[in-house]
């Protein structure tokens, strides 16, 4: 992009000649300018929260076409149009039942306050959906506020042990993460407070950085005599998800299943809440649009579509997301990013604060410094209290309830009395990329880039 | 002595026997025949129990034991007692990859040899080898103590964090961030009571200890400002 001044006070040079107006350059750019100077100062990479900020193709690129002379909607608020999911049907005795198919994906106690915790364990709770354990062990409050919580079983193996896996309602065994497939956790210093110390079995205040690759496994073959072993553990009981980022979809979803997964959880590059390198979130990954359709493809060639069901996170934010993504043939979502925004995160009445960071609301992604002004991504006692899990609660089972209505509200103009049942065909795409992406025709054709037995 | 046959009941059956120990049950001796190379023999076990498994095991036995004694006759397969809580695996012979990763707490004892990355991500448990190690173990352990009578493999010890590493032999290379460190008399208290419990002839002004350096604890920034 060039940028041109026009707040430059001379026009002409000393002999009268014109000035060349000062043009920015569009590769060397003030931020990257602005990170050299910064990378040339500290000598250490920019560590940040916040997920892919690049422009995406996404969900906004897609629309559905609604009902027509061909299809006839279904009465908004008066005919029935269902939103339950159960998850693990394929081996666990006791498959998870959600009212909403929007769960809360893996943040860890550590990453997050004790209250932050609590708050989406309440919401979640009232919403009639799930919440998920993280990097860091399970705590009882986790435990006592969610109805049904998801036990992350991962690398680092922190806080690991055969109770809390037994008094989980399902395990994710977490092979990568959207943000970062191929890296580990990290959580700095300032957050390793001695509880969290305590819980990872860490000496307090350092730097921790996470292995990337479990200890005791390492291909899909490997993977599958593990889940043998959790589903031993476990008598068969809860269901095991595995988690994947979003690197080869179509490979991944496959040896997941051949693995012996129950759920298959899938998250894009826009997926938020892990802190790594900027170079990591915004280089390595597949924004979630380009994945699910390639996994849903795994899933039906298999003959699993359904059975095992498909959970997608990485970028979702309204009742139109959750829609999208089930029509192209998710099962459920995920959302961890927006969760924390429902709870207060980033809000604009932190302003002042988060100026006095360098940042601005809305941009604020220093999470792992422990320093959020709004006191969820902390383990300081001051900032901790600023946050009141029961109001947080509520707010996150309002807005849950108000993308539950969005994807109803939409389901129903499709003439769809499950939201199950949208469909592919419901959906059109305005851009070019999005249409190859996500096998969808671009709006006003029926060709997208890509589509067998097409050519330019 | 109750004998559970796996050449006539399926793995399934054979743990959820084990599991429906009780704490405070009668039956505390158990013998499993026939293990022919199974994985995850007696994991999730969590009861005062002794059990015997005559003959070699596959992936992942005793994983995440708790309380039990669980003795392996023959060899075992990856990842023997990985998360063990509490309680004592013996293996008579050798060890597969990733013995005791990320155990807990407990005794691990393997009398023959263990390959690669024994005592991966430890996080507080004993573990005495007998014989030699392989390369890249204890790598991230965290904290407990690992023993080794024999020799140790390249990387030993790589990115380390508060476990301690006794070996006897030699290493043939330390990793990253590990080192080796003076050996004090609480030092030798702990090797000494290890060595025993373990049944090892060894003695403890034999070892050396090694440790972090701990200087991967924190980023290192050059902040000239």
């Amino acid at each position: 992009m060039t940028d041109t001044t026009d707040s430059a006070p001379r026009t002409t040079i000393d002999d009268g000649a014109p000035c060349t107006t000062p043009i920015q350059s569009a590769t060397f750019s003030n931020p990257i300018n602005a990170e050299i100077r910064r990378a040339a100062a500290t000598g250490i990479y920019d560590i940040r929260g916040g997920g892919a900020k690049r422009k995406l193709p996404h969900f906004d690129d897609l629309l559905f076409l609604g009902a027509s002379i061909s299809r006839y909607p279904l009465e908004g608020y008066r005919e029935k149009c269902d939103t339950s999911v159960t998850l693990g049907t394929r081996f666990a005795k006791n498959p998870i039942k959600l009212d909403i198919p929007i769960t809360i994906a893996g943040m860890s106690f550590g990453a997050l306050s004790g209250p932050a915790k609590e708050a989406l364990g309440r919401g979640a709770t009232l919403a009639g959906t799930s919440t998920t354990t993280g990097d860091g062990g399970m705590t009882s409050e986790e435990r006592g506020h969610s109805n049904k919580l998801v036990y992350q079983y991962l690398p680092s193996r922190y806080g690991m042990n055969p109770d809390d896996l037994r008094r989980a309602d399902a395990i994710e065994i977490v092979v990568g993460q959207g943000a970062k497939p191929g890296g580990g956790g990290m959580l700095l210093g300032q957050k390793i407070s001695d509880r969290v110390a305590e819980m990872r079995n860490l000496p307090k205040g350092i730097d921790q950085r996470s292995a990337c690759r479990h200890p005791d496994w390492t291909g899909p073959d490997d993977l599958e005599i593990k889940i043998l072993e959790l589903r031993e553990i476990t008598g068969w009981k809860v269901p095991i998800y595995i988690k994947v980022g979003g690197a080869r979809p179509y490979f991944d979803t496959t040896l997941a299943v051949k693995a012996g997964a129950d759920v298959v959880v899938l998250d894009g590059m826009q997926g938020g809440t892990a802190a790594t390198q900027d170079v990591f979130i915004e280089h390595v990954g597949q924004p979630i649009l380009a994945c699910i359709r390639e996994a849903v493809r795994a899933l039906q060639d298999l003959g699993m579509h359904r059975e095992v069901q498909l959970v997608v996170s990485g970028g979702i934010r309204t009742g139109a997301d959750v829609a999208k993504a089930m029509a192209l043939g998710a099962d459920a979502v995920a959302i961890g990013t927006a969760a924390l925004i429902a709870l207060g995160d980033n809000d604009p009445k932190w302003e002042a604060e988060y100026n006095a960071l360098g940042t601005t609301a809305g941009a604020y992604d220093d999470w792992h410094e422990g320093r959020d002004p709004a006191g969820i991504t902390t383990q300081d006692p001051e900032l901790m209290q600023r946050f009141d899990p029961i109001e947080g609660g509520r707010r996150l089972n309002n807005y849950l309830r108000v993308m539950t209505l969005e994807a109803q509200t939409i389901a129903r103009a499709c003439g769809k009395s499950h939201l199950h049942n949208l469909e592919p065909e419901d959906l059109c795409a305005v851009t070019m990329e999005a249409a190859a992406m996500a096998k969808i025709p671009l709006a006003g054709t029926d060709w997208y880039p890509g589509k067998p037995n097409t050519s330019y | 002595m109750q004998t559970l046959d796996m050449a006539e009941i399926d793995l399934r059956e054979m743990n959820a026997t084990l599991h429906a120990q009780a704490e405070n049950t009668n039956q505390t001796a158990w013998e499993i025949e026939n293990p022919r190379g199974a994985h995850a023999i007696a994991c999730g076990l969590d009861a005062p129990i002794e059990v015997t498994v005559k003959g070699s095991t596959g992936y992942y036995c005793a994983g995440m034991n708790k309380q039990a004694t669980i003795n392996i006759k023959g060899s075992a397969g990856p990842g023997v007692a990985e998360n063990m809580m509490s309680g004592t695996v013996v293996i008579d012979g050798d060890a597969s990859q990733y013995a005791g990763a990320t155990g807990h707490g407990g005794l691990l004892v393997i009398k023959g040899n263990a390959s690669s990355r024994c005592g991966i991500s430890m996080k507080g448990i004993d573990i005495v080898v007998h014989g030699n190690i392989g390369h890249m173990s204890a790598f991230m352990a965290q904290s407990g103590n690992l023993v080794v009578c024999g020799d140790a493999g390249e990387a030993l010890g790589d990115s380390l964090y508060e476990a301690r590493l006794f070996v006897r032999g030699s290493v043939k290379s330390l990793g990253a961030d590990c080192v080796e460190k003076e050996m004090r008399p609480e030092h030798l208290e702990i090797l000494s009571d290890l060595l025993e419990r373990s049944g090892a002839d060894a003695r403890p002004e034999e070892f050396k200890r090694y440790g972090s350096a701990r200087e991967l604890y924190t980023f290192k920034i050059d902040n000239a400002y």
